[in-house]
C-alpha cells in the first residue's frame, strides 16, 4: 500500500458541535490514476480534497484518521513542514476560475508568482515553463493571455491558465474541484479532454470532485461514491457502471439524465433509498462514538 | 401550424453594450437577437437550448416582455404585443407566468412562503379566497400547506424551487416561462422538479418554454425544442426528430459533448470537440 500517491485511512471530520461532517473515509490514490469522487451537494466530495490540500475552513477539525502523501503522514508532520511538503507535490484546479484568480493582477505573474515564490525557482525558467504549459494547453498566443487580466478572457480560457498552472510544478498529485461545472457542454468536453491529456502525459495522479456521474465514466479509472460524508460503495469505473453493488448507487444513475434513454433516466430517487442511507449513518455515528473509542 | 400561442416574427433585440461605452458618449448598441421566426404551440413544453451568450434568456424575457423588442414582432394569443406600453400589459401579467433559476434570490427572504404565492395573486386580481387558492398551490407543488408559514431559508433548494412553480401556477397561467430551473439543483432533486413541472404541465394544459443549457433534460421533458446561437435560431423541430437526424453541425456538436454516464473509452477523443 505504500505504492500509493494519496493513502486517507479512517478520515474523519467533526464541526465544532461535534457533528461529523466526514464519516471515516478511506480511499487511496495510486500514482497516474485518476479517481473520482461522485456525490450530491453535502456529500463531502470537496472537503476530502480539502482536507488533502490542508485547508479545511477553521470549523472543521480533522477528528480522526491520517492522510498519507506518497507515504508521508501529514498529520505526523509540523504545519510548517507540512505547508510546504503540499504546496510542492500538490496542486488544485479549482471550480470556478474567476474567483480563484486575483481580479486586478494580470495572468503572467499570478502563474509564475507558485513557482518563484513557492518553489523558489529562478524567474527566467519559471517564465520559460509557464509558456511551455501554455503551450500544452493550446493556448495560442501565450504573450497575449499573459498580459491579460482574469476578466480578459472567457471562461474556458481561465480554466485552461489554471490548468497549465496546476501542471506547471509537475505536481505529483492534482486536486480537481468540480473544474468543468461552470462551463458550457462544448468547452466541457474540450477541458476534459485537455486535464485527461496532462495527466496521462505527466502522470499525475488526480483526485477528481465532481456531481456528473457522466463526467466521471469520461475521466475516472476510479471512483468512490459518496453521501453524507460517508463512502457509499467504491469501485473501478467499469464495475461500478456495469453493476453498481449500492441501492444509492443505482438510485443517481436512473436520476442522471441520458438522452439516448430519456424515459429511464431522470428518475427521482426513491424515499426507500433515502431512508436506508439515514439509517446506515445513524448506524455509523453510534459505532464510531467519538475518536478512540 | 394551427393557432400557436405565441408567433414571433423577426424578433430582434439589441442593448446597450456597456463594456464599449466612453464615459460621456453612448454605448454602441450591441445585437443579441437577430431577427428570429418561430411559433410556440398551445398546451406543449417547447425547449431552448443554447449556450452561455446565445441569447436564450434575452429570448424569454421577450416573449413575457420584461424587454421591449427593437424590431420585429410578438404576438400571443392572437395579440401584437410587441410594443405595448407596461398598463397595457398588466391585464396580460397574470397569463405570462416565470419560474427563474435561483429562487434563493427570487423569493423575498423577509417574506412567509404564503405572502410570497399571495402578492401575484393579489396583483392579478384574485385576492379572493386567499388562504385556499395558497393552500392549494402549495399542495399541487408536493409541499404540505404548513410550509406557508416558512421563509424561504427553512427550505432545501428543491422545496424553494418548487415554491418559485406554486407561485407561478397559482395564478393558472396561460404560459409559463422556465428559465434554467433546474441547473442550480442536485441530480435527484432536479428529477424530481421535473417529473413535477411535466405533470403539472400536461395536467393543467400549459405552454411553456423550458430555457436550458441542457439538451438531455430538454429531451426528456419537451415535445419540440429550438437550438440558439449568437443570437440566432440554427434548428428548430420535432424534439424526436431532432436526436435521430440532428441537421446542423452545431447541433451535432452540442448532442456529441454531453457526457453520457457509461463507458466510452474513445468518447474525449472523438470529434467534434475543438480543441
Amino acid at each position: 500500500m505504500s505504492a500509493s500517491c494519496l493513502e486517507i485511512q479512517n478520515l474523519s471530520a467533526v464541526l465544532a458541535n461535534g457533528t461529523r461532517v466526514l464519516r471515516s473515509v478511506s480511499l487511496s490514490v495510486a500514482p497516474g490514476e485518476v479517481r473520482a469522487l461522485v456525490g450530491e451537494s453535502g456529500a463531502g466530495k470537496s472537503m476530502i480534497g480539502k482536507a488533502v490540500l490542508g485547508v479545511l475552513p477553521p470549523s472543521i477539525r480533522i477528528a480522526e484518521g491520517t492522510i498519507r502523501l506518497e507515504g508521508t503522514d501529514l498529520g505526523a508532520l509540523p504545519s510548517k513542514a507540512r505547508r510546504s511538503l503540499i504546496g510542492a507535490r500538490t496542486a488544485l484546479i479549482p471550480q470556478d476560475p474567476l474567483t480563484a484568480l486575483n481580479p486586478s493582477r494580470r495572468i503572467g505573474p499570478q502563474m509564475t508568482d507558485r513557482l518563484t515564490k513557492i518553489l523558489a525557482w529562478e524567474s527566467a525558467k519559471a517564465d520559460k515553463r509557464i509558456r511551455q504549459l501554455l503551450d500544452e494547453v493550446r493556448i495560442r498566443e501565450p504573450a497575449r493571455v499573459l498580459q491579460s487580466y482574469p476578466h480578459e478572457l472567457s471562461g474556458g480560457m481561465r480554466q485552461r491558465v489554471l490548468i497549465a498552472a496546476a501542471f506547471a510544478a509537475e505536481p505529483r498529485l492534482i486536486v480537481a474541484d468540480e473544474p468543468t461545472t461552470a462551463l458550457d457542454v462544448t468547452v466541457q468536453k474540450q477541458i476534459l479532454r485537455l486535464i485527461a491529456e496532462l495527466q496521462r502525459e505527466h502522470g499525475t495522479a488526480l483526485l477528481f470532485v465532481t456531481h456528473d456521474l457522466g463526467v466521471v465514466a469520461k475521466i475516472s479509472q476510479q471512483v468512490t461514491v459518496l453521501y453524507a460524508g460517508k463512502v457509499v460503495e467504491e469501485a473501478d469505473v467499469a464495475s461500478l457502471f456495469a453493476a453498481p453493488r449500492h441501492s444509492y448507487t443505482r438510485a443517481l444513475m436512473a436520476a442522471t439524465p441520458r438522452y439516448t434513454d430519456p424515459l429511464a433516466s431522470l428518475r427521482p430517487v426513491d424515499d426507500a433509498v433515502l431512508a436506508g442511507l439515514a439509517a446506515e449513518i445513524a448506524q455509523a455515528d453510534r459505532s464510531w462514538g467519538g475518536p478512540h473509542g | 401550424m394551427a393557432d400557436p400561442l405565441f408567433r414571433v416574427g423577426g424578433l430582434a433585440v439589441a442593448l446597450p453594450d456597456m463594456t464599449k461605452k466612453t464615459l460621456f458618449g453612448r454605448a454602441p448598441k450591441i445585437e443579441i437577437l437577430k431577427g428570429l421566426d418561430f411559433e410556440l404551440p398551445r398546451h406543449s413544453v417547447t425547449g431552448i437550448v443554447g449556450e452561455s451568450g446565445s441569447g436564450k434568456s434575452t429570448l424569454g424575457r421577450a416573449l413575457v416582455r420584461l424587454i421591449e423588442p427593437t424590431d420585429g414582432r410578438i404576438e400571443f394569443d392572437g395579440r401584437d404585443i410587441t410594443h405595448l406600453a407596461e398598463h397595457e400589459l398588466k391585464p396580460l401579467r397574470r397569463d405570462l407566468q416565470m419560474i427563474f433559476q435561483d429562487p434563493m434570490s427570487s423569493l423575498n427572504p423577509r417574506r412567509t412562503i404564503a405572502d410570497i404565492i399571495a402578492a401575484p395573486l393579489k396583483k392579478n386580481g384574485m385576492g379572493d379566497n386567499l388562504a385556499r387558492r395558497i393552500a392549494e398551490a402549495l399542495t399541487k407543488v408536493g409541499l404540505p400547506e404548513s410550509f406557508g408559514r416558512r421563509y424561504r431559508h427553512e427550505l432545501s433548494g428543491g422545496q424553494r424551487q418548487r415554491v418559485g412553480i406554486a407561485r407561478a401556477l397559482a395564478l393558472s397561467p396561460k404560459f409559463v416561462l422556465a428559465d434554467e430551473i433546474v441547473s442550480g439543483l442536485d441530480v435527484s432533486t432536479q428529477a424530481q422538479i421535473l417529473a413535477l413541472l411535466e405533470k403539472l404541465a400536461a395536467e393543467m394544459g400549459l405552454t411553456v418554454a423550458f430555457i436550458s443549457h441542457d439538451l438531455s433534460v430538454i429531451r426528456r421533458l419537451c415535445k419540440q425544442v429550438i437550438v440558439m446561437r449568437s443570437g440566432e435560431i440554427v434548428e428548430a423541430g420535432a424534439i424526436d426528430a431532432l436526436f435521430a437526424a440532428p441537421k446542423h453541425p452545431y447541433t451535432r456538436e452540442l448532442i456529441a459533448a454531453i457526457p453520457l454516464p457509461e463507458i466510452d473509452p474513445h468518447w474525449l477523443d472523438r470529434e467534434p470537440a475543438k480543441a
